[in-house]
Parts: structure tokens; sequence; C-alpha cells
């Protein structure tokens, strides 16, 4: 890269960490056997959590729904293995609380008898609706962390009438190859799942914006979308976080996603390259969402590489497949910046993990964090253009209100400002923090509303079943009144009989 | 000078007169900090604050007699906006906020008296004489009216159990 290409290509943003990624990058995927038991989880995507449409004891085949979607904004959840379930209760969620959440016990019988597939031979014939449909009852989710359901951003997409669909193939965390993997060994699925999304969302054009430390896999996407004149493979500067949507949709298009708006509200529309893959799968196989493709990697791991394992599998059973040197100082599911730390190996594997990685204690040391000196590296790193050092500043004294208005909810988390900090601050759990206690806030504030709404009701139902009450009794006061004189003036006349 | 000190000091002391006037004519009854007051307490009327409502908590709130603190339901949210509107310092050491309560009925215990439907405040209790009562758990509040209405203690506050999406990074130990 010339002088010319750095001064004027490089984001000025972000930072450039040592990426990790080989040789786990490099060695074949490797396919992990069903293991005996696993527990798949309802709540695998951002939404409401999937409802349980089995019973324990119930025969499931692979691919079977296990739990319908429930809401708006939700996405079902599909059986990794044939088999059967043996329990619906609580597990350890892979969320750095440590808390529980609910999931589906299955033991395998080893068998893989899939469904009977809906299988599409030609997914373009079939209407946007159609396709949106069948990947929403395929249970595909934003497959690069976020988790949302695809088939609410198809949507989104057609109503906005988005004209570019960029393919996220960025995958800038360290240590992480798994979308790396899928295109250097599935380039062709990836290129016909990002088609197929075209198509259901009306858009012209696809853009695949690729790290350029990933030459093979742009090799392979290059020649994968050759026949194609709509798909444009884009080799990016590698620069962390270029995988965040916002980020990349700025190199690639040049549009800057307003603070709070979406991107579709710039006419592009972000996918995952293993969403895109996904797609493929649900809608020209018929093969809902319920294997992926993780990294396992650190320097515990014995045999770093990438793993095509079935959702539901516990992180230790696939630590065993790849082998551990030492206990692990630190699990992490997802990648070192923005993944969340696992407080033990029992936690089953979801939709949206990317990676699981075993630190060992070199890699795992945290050194103590100094006071803030006040030199800006955050402020040149942070890609969304904030002043970190300003609001962890506030939110030490909980200042929330005033962290806000510096647009703290600008912030993606990303982690840039505590990476490049001399002092170690950890800025970033500043930040989450602050934004768990305004969301908080938050919630009581509507609470208390709906409350005030419900008092107010209430005072209304008391004055009206009172005015009712007095209502019915004069009512009835007149009738006595009214029966006592007809039965007076039926006497009258008897009497004079 | 002369002429322009008295012109300064007549208009001073006219319009002093017209001030003074204006205050007495045209005093408002109610302070007007106490609707904006009133409209940011819960409103629920359960009374915990030791004043009958929040009317009448809000009126003592104007008037600086009670402390921003004196609202458990609101929390330590509501304590601090109240400090923030009526500029005071508050002392929310003292708040305890120990998490949102909710009230729920033990069914074997319960006898269907309706009691504690007539006493809730936001009608978050269903049920019909001789029949289980249950609490609508949106609509509850947390006052704990009920508790003390129950004549077999079948009611009790039970801590909102910490859930996956209402979970909150602690904060870092400062160094």
């Amino acid at each position: 890269m010339g002088l010319i290409d750095r001064l004027f290509k490089d984001p000025a943003w972000g930072v450039h960490p040592d990426d990790h990624k080989r040789p786990a990058a490099d060695q074949p995927l490797r396919v992990l056997p069903p293991p005996a038991r696993l527990y798949m989880p309802l709540q695998q995507h951002v939404g409401g959590a999937a409802r349980p449409v089995v019973q324990v004891g119930e025969k499931v085949l692979k691919g079977q729904l296990l739990a319908a979607a429930q809401g708006n904004i939700s996405a079902p959840v599909h059986s990794p293995v044939s088999g059967q379930v043996v329990a619906i209760g609580e597990v350890t969620a892979p969320h750095p609380s440590g808390l529980g959440f609910t999931a589906i016990t299955l033991e395998s019988d080893f068998a893989e008898r899939w469904i009977d597939a809906d299988a599409v031979a030609d997914p373009f014939s079939l209407a946007p609706e159609e396709i949106t449909r069948r990947t929403a009852a395929a249970g595909v989710v934003g497959l690069g962390g976020a988790t949302f359901p695809s088939a609410v951003k198809f949507v989104l997409g057609q109503r906005l009438k988005v004209a570019t669909l960029i393919v996220n193939g960025g995958e800038c965390e360290p240590y992480l190859s798994s979308d790396d993997r899928l295109m250097r060994d599935r380039a062709s699925e990836v290129v016909d799942g990002a088609r197929i999304v075209m198509h259901a969302i009306g858009a012209t054009q696809v853009l695949v914006g690729i790290e350029n430390n990933k030459p093979e896999a742009i090799a392979a996407m290059q020649l994968a979308a050759a026949p194609f004149a709509e798909v444009n493979i884009c080799p990016v500067p590698a620069r962390y976080p270029m995988g965040s949507d916002k980020q990349l949709i700025q190199t690639l298009t040049g549009r800057e996603v307003p603070a709070d708006a979406r991107a579709a509200e710039v006419g592009v529309l972000v996918h995952n390259v293993s969403t895109c893959a996904a797609v493929h799968q649900a809608v020209r196989l018929g093969r809902p969402l319920v294997e992926r493709i993780v990294t396992v990697n650190g320097g515990a791991v014995r045999e770093p590489g990438n793993v095509f394992a079935p959702l539901g599998t516990l992180v230790d059973e696939l630590l065993a497949f790849c082998g551990l040197h030492e206990a692990p100082s630190r699990l992490i599911l997802g990648g070192p910046m923005m993944g969340s730390p696992l407080a033990h190996g029992k936690i089953p594997l979801v939709k949206g993990a990317s990676g699981i990685l075993a630190f060992d204690a070199r890699e795992a040391t945290i050194p103590p964090a100094g006071p803030c000196i006040r030199c800006g590296s955050c402020t040149r790193a942070c890609p969304m253009g904030l002043l970190p050092l300003e609001m962890a500043a506030r939110i030490r004294h909980d200042k929330f209100d005033e962290a806000a208005a510096l647009m703290l909810g600008d912030c993606i988390s990303c982690g840039c400002c505590a990476w490049v900090c001399p002092s170690h601050i950890p800025l970033v759990q500043y930040f989450s923090h602050a934004k768990g206690e305004l969301s908080a806030r938050e919630r009581t504030r509507l609470r208390n509303d709906a409350s005030r709404r419900l008092a107010e009701a209430r005072v209304l139902r008391l004055e009206r079943e009172a005015r009712e009450k007095a209502e019915a009794a004069l009512r009835r006061k007149a009738e006595r009144a009214a029966a006592k004189a007809a039965a007076e003036r039926q006497e009258t006349p008897g009497e004079t009989v | 000078m002369w002429v322009a000190i008295g012109s300064l000091t007549l208009m001073g002391l006219a319009l002093g007169a017209l001030l003074g006037v204006a205050a007495r004519y045209l005093a408002v009854e109610e302070n007007p900090i106490e609707a904006e007051l009133q409209s940011m307490l819960p409103g629920s009327q359960c009374g915990q604050c030791g004043y009958v409502g929040c009317a009448q908590a809000a009126a003592a709130l104007a008037r600086h007699e009670a402390p921003v603190t004196l609202c458990p339901p609101g929390g330590r949210a509501l304590a601090e906006a109240l400090a923030a509107r009526l500029g005071v310092k508050a002392d929310l050491s003292q708040v305890v906020d120990d998490g949102p309560k909710l009230a729920q009925v033990s069914e074997d215990i319960c006898i269907g008296c309706c009691r504690c439907i007539k006493v809730c405040p936001t009608d978050a209790v269903i049920g019909a004489p001789k029949q289980i009562h249950n609490v609508i758990r949106d609509a509850c509040t947390g006052c704990g009216a009920c508790i003390e209405r129950c004549p077999t203690e079948a009611m009790a506050l039970v801590p909102v159990p910490v859930t996956l999406q209402h979970w909150i990074w602690p904060k870092p130990a400062i160094a």
C-alpha cells in the first residue's frame, strides 16, 4: 500500500491489534461429531424468547421445530440432532452475568436423521415475502454476534426500499476466523445466500466487504462471485472495528449512519457472511439453522482451528475436541474485544457464537488500572468520534445524564478506547454500566407512568361504580314506588266492589 | 446628571410599586412547582411516604418540608430527579434501593376474602369471593398496601428476580 493510500484510504479511527488469526485460520475445517447431550436455549436472539412446542420424552429429528417464535421480534429454535427431549430447564447463559436461562435438553441418538427438507430449486422465482417467511421459519438470526432476527431486517429493507446490500466479511475481531473459513470453504453458498437476500429486500447490488488480511477468502469469494455482475467483492483495510456495520458502511459507501438511525435509513442493509450462508441453507435447501462454524482459539488450546459444531454443544465438549494444554485462565465467547467472559465451560453454544477463546495465564492478565492522564488516545481511537475519557469521568461520579449528553448512546462498545488506554482503565465497563443504569431508569419511569395511569383509572372506576350504584338505587326506589302505587290502585277498586 | 438619577429613581419606585401591587392581587394560590412534582411521583397514592397521597407529598416537597428521598416506590432515580428539580443536594446514601419488589399470593393460604382487591391502588389484584387471588405483575407497584390488609398473611412482597434483560454491568472498582 502506497503513501497516498495510507494517507487517504486508511480510516482515521480504530485500532490495529495483533490479529492472532493464524495458524487457526489456516487449519482445515473439522466437524464435531454430535455430543451425547445438547442444551438448546430458547433465547438465542434479540427479542422475545421462543415458546417450546415439544414435550419432555418426545422423539425429535434433526431440524425439527423445538420452540416457536413469540412476538414480532423473535426467532424459532430447531433441534440440532436427532434424538429425544429429556428436559426443559435452566442452564447458565453465555452472558457476563452468569445468570441462567431456559434451554431444552436433548439426548442424541447419533443417527443424524434430518426432517424432510422443503427445498426450493429456484429461490429467485419466489416472492420476497415467501423468502422472508422461510428465513424466519428457519430461525436465521444475525450470525455476526448481534443475533437480530434476519427476517425482520428483510421486512425493514423492503419497506425502506434499500438499494444496496452490504455483506459483512470484515471479521475484525482478533483470534476469530470462522467467517474467513466459511468464505474460503463455502464461498458459493455465501454468494448464493447474498443474492437471495438481495432478491428478498429488493436491492440492486451486493457489496461484500472483506478485510485485506484475508487474501485467501477474497480470492475464493471473487471466484464464486465472478458469474454475477451485481455481486462486488470489496477488500477493505484491516482495521478494528471494520466489522461494525456503521464503520463498514462508511468505508464502502462513504455514507455515515446518523445517530439514532438505522443503516436502512441511509439506503443500505448489512448482513454477515455467515447469515447469508444460513439463508442459502434455509431457502435453497430448506434446512433450519442448527449448526455453525466456531473458531476455537487461544493460548490454552492445543489444536486451535475452526469447528463445524451443532448448536447447543457445551463449550467444554468443544474444548475437549480441540484439546487443551492447560486449564484455561479465562473463557470468552466471541472475540477478545467484544466477547462475553464465561464463568465456566458448562455453557451451550448459541447461534451468535462465532468463537470460543480459551486464554492461557499470559493472555488473561489484566494490568491494574491507573489514573487517567488525559492523553486523549481514546478520543483518537474511538470509531464513533466520542470522548471516552470525559464520559468515564462523569460515570465515575454516577452522572449518567451528563454522560448521555456526551452521546454515550452512540457507543458501540467496541473496546478500542480501553485497548489503547495507557492507564488500562476499563472504559467499556464504565460505559456498559452506565448504559444499564440509564435503561433501568427508563424502565422505572415507564413503569411509574403506567402505574399512574392505572391509579387514575381506578379512581374513575370507583367514581363510576358509586354513580351507577346511586342511579340503580334511585331506579329501584322509583320502581318500588311505582309498584306500590299500582298495587294501591288495584286494591282500591277491590275495596269498592 | 441629576435628571438621570431622578428619572431612574422615579422609574424604579414606580415599577417596584407596580410589582408590589401585582404580587398582592395576582398571587397564585398553589405553588406552580407542585403540579410538576406531582406528575413526577408515581401517583399510586400508596401512602408509604406518610402523606395521604401523592398530591400532599408533592405539596410538602414544594414547601421543602419533606426530603426528596420520601418515595420508596420511586427509588433512587426519582430521588435524584426530585433533587435536580428542586435544586437541593440530596443525601442519596440513605436511599435503600434494594431493587423492585412485587406482591405475591401464597395460594395455599389465600382464603379469597377480596380485601386486598379493595385496597390495591392500581387494581393489580384479581379474584372473586372464595377464589384464590392473584397479582398482575405488570400492574403491581410493590406498595405493600395489600400486605397489611391480608388477614391470613398470604400476601408477601418478593424481590423481582434479576434476569438477563435487566442485569447491569457492575461499576468498575476504583483503584
